[in-house]
């Protein structure tokens, strides 16, 4: 009788299991990488970036990255520009939205000026590398719709495959392919299409590092221009969370201190 | 006495450092700089070009973690050809206490208030190093005591500010200058404390979603002098510096659409003669990936006025500016700025290029080219018609 009673209540929830579209399975996965690393507070750390094109002539930059998380909305950062060296104590501050453009103020200290910026170039390069600003921008669930693909072993690691669709117009991408181990709920690579829907590039994670007994992050990113041959290494480090950090190291205030 | 408020300053600036962890860095620059007339000289005892050296080292510390911090900047400039032109000033030297509603600020700062790109009206705490480059955008340090209150409604900034710093100006043998010389030496001032006067001024600013606002007031010695005829030592005749107590009220206004950056800056002056309104606003228009590529362009274009037209002591009376921005987003981060300034009464011109690319990771190379064309004699720009050139930069930063 109990036996019967549990095959009756699988087949209540079987068919609901099976109804859900991929669009709906790609949904909830990324609602649950996201409700994962949640409640991190603020979070700091130092980066290193390597560029390198076709020919591998290398250059570096160095920045600083603060950033406050805000509930029901997108996070507050503040970037720190240290290398090159004729941009050092420029600084950038970014109010993301899950909806609609960020909000965006650079300071240039040569002028002592604060400059109220355009987020609309979020597919433009990030310093001259093959990041652009929106690959480096916190990630809300609602910038994209969303489409499972399959299971996939990548790395040894069983992953999600899923297709994911920019909601801005503005997105340098038509689509972009995500690996998300089915353990941790991590990224581990994302395959970029252009708008006329070429393969544009791959960034690949690697050396990822739980802090707080919660929240994953990895120390290298690893990005390659398919079209261009170039290609940028992202080394991060001085990881820190809960430092304590307000809205007030965030504010137009703090970008003019901020050095 | 711009020296001996430096001096009091730095007493108060070290006694802080030393209860402070040492954890400070220098950086900075060093550049050599190169300017090339077109023309032969207007004014006898001037020369073809002119070398210069330019030292502008920075030590920078910070602790309590962030709150407190510690700015050091001076400057140094060695010319070939105007003695007026070599010159040192203190661009910053200062200590920030950041608490949550308030932040207090001490010493010799530079600040910048406004949006727009063609000129700075509201801008005005900072005197205008001219000699450094005729477009004004080089300002020398000012002591100030700066009080800013952090609230839900904005930042509300007092300010202090003990020390006038005179304008420079070309000197006898410098180019860029009028027919006749100022001469500093005899600066007059409408105030009895002349540059010990203490000046105020408060600021108003805040964003409301797309809106960054500001409003100010200032109250002291005008940074912007009249140039009144008159005789030096040697009986020649010269332009002397009068400098006003002033009242200006400013609003500096800006939206952003998508695309769109629409600025206002607005400036209501007396005590310098009449009493006169003067704006100029317009909007920069960026067009993100040309063409498919990774190039930004963005259009710019300001109209400025000023109710005293032909009066004015400035050359923007009636007056249009176009210009271009391209940035390339490139490694060695090149970009170009193409502008046009068009005075709509007397059809005088302006054209301005800068453009600038890095070369590996501590260099950069700019240049800027300007030419003046068809100024009527009473313009101010006028003076500046033979001295079309072009400036060329190297820097090494450390």
């Amino acid at each position: 009788m109990r036996t019967i009673s549990v095959v009756l209540l699988l087949s209540l929830f079987i068919p609901i299991a099976l109804a859900e579209t991929p669009e709906e399975r790609g949904l909830a996965i990324a609602r649950e990488a996201d409700h994962r690393d949640q409640g991190w507070g603020d979070f700091s750390a130092s980066m290193t970036m390597i560029l390198r094109n076709a020919q591998g002539d290398e250059s570096h930059r160095q920045l600083r990255v603060r950033n406050l998380e805000v509930e029901g909305d997108g996070d507050k950062t503040l970037t720190i520009f240290d290398e090159p060296l004729d941009v050092k104590g420029t600084a950038l501050l970014t109010y993301s939205h899950k909806t609609g453009p960020d909000d965006q103020w650079l300071y240039l200290p040569s002028l002592a000026r604060v400059k109220r910026i355009s987020s609309r170039n979020k597919s433009g390069p990030f310093m001259g590398s093959e990041f652009a600003y929106e690959d480096i921008s916190s990630d809300e669930v609602e910038k994209y719709t969303y489409r499972y693909l399959r299971d996939e072993v990548y790395e040894g690691m069983d992953c999600f495959v899923m297709e994911r669709y920019p909601v801005d117009p503005n997105s340098g991408y038509s689509r972009q392919v995500v690996w998300i181990d089915q353990a941790e709920y991590r990224p581990q690579q994302v395959v970029y299409y252009d708008r006329k829907d070429a393969l544009l590039k791959t960034l690949r994670f690697r050396d990822y590092r739980q802090y707080l007994d919660q929240y994953w992050r990895a120390d290298l990113f690893l990005m390659e221009n398919h079209q261009t041959g170039k290609s940028t290494e992202l080394h991060w480090s001085d990881q820190q969370f809960r430092q304590g950090l307000t809205d007030r190291d965030f504010d137009q205030n703090s970008l003019r201190r901020a050095r | 006495m711009a020296r001996v408020n430096a001096t009091w300053f730095l007493v108060v600036m070290l006694g802080w450092g030393n209860l402070a962890p040492a954890q400070g860095q220098w950086s900075g620059q060093l550049a050599s700089e190169a300017r090339l007339f077109a023309d032969s000289p207007a004014h006898p005892g001037q020369g073809a070009g002119s070398l210069s050296l330019v030292l502008q080292p920075e030590y920078y510390r910070s602790w309590d973690e962030g709150r407190q911090s510690f700015l050091f900047a001076p400057f140094l400039r060695l010319d070939s050809r105007d003695p007026e032109r070599s010159h040192g000033d203190i661009r910053e030297l200062s200590w920030i206490r950041a608490s949550r509603d308030w932040e207090l600020r001490l010493g010799i700062r530079k600040v910048f208030w406004g949006v727009t790109e063609s000129q700075h009206l509201v801008d005005i705490l900072n005197q205008t190093d001219l000699v450094e480059n005729p477009d004004g955008e080089d300002k020398l340090g000012q002591p100030m005591v700066n009080l800013a209150l952090v609230r839900e409604w904005g930042t509300l900034d007092l300010f202090l500010l003990p020390g006038f710093r005179e304008r420079t100006f070309p000197g006898i043998e410098g180019r860029l200058r009028p027919a006749l010389v100022v001469d500093t030496d005899q600066a007059v001032y409408e105030s009895s404390r002349e540059e010990r006067r203490i000046d105020a001024a408060l600021r108003w600013s805040h964003y409301i979603g797309p809106w960054d606002l500001g409003l100010s007031h200032f109250h002291g010695t005008s940074r912007e002098p009249r140039l009144l005829p008159g005789v030096n030592s040697g009986g020649q005749p010269v332009l002397v510096p009068h400098y006003d107590v002033i009242h200006q009220t400013g609003l500096a206004l800006q939206r952003i659409a998508g695309d769109w950056l629409w600025k206002l800056e607005l400036i209501r002056r007396s005590g310098q003669d009449d009493t006169f309104t003067a704006a100029v606003g317009g909007f920069e228009y960026t067009l993100v990936g040309l063409r498919e590529s990774v190039v930004d362009l963005g259009l710019l274009l300001e109209y400025s006025f000023d109710d005293r037209k032909d009066t004015a002591p400035n050359p923007f009376g009636n007056d249009l500016f176009l210009g271009s921005r391209w940035v390339f987003n490139d490694v060695d981060g090149t970009e170009i700025l193409a502008g046009l300034f068009l005075d709509l009464d007397h059809h005088g011109r302006l054209y301005n290029l800068e453009a600038s690319r890095r070369i590996g990771n501590a260099w950069r190379l700019s240049a800027e080219l300007r030419v003046w064309q068809a100024f009527p004699i009473t313009d101010p720009l006028h003076a500046f018609q033979a001295d079309d050139h072009l400036l060329v930069e190297l820097a090494r930063y450390f």
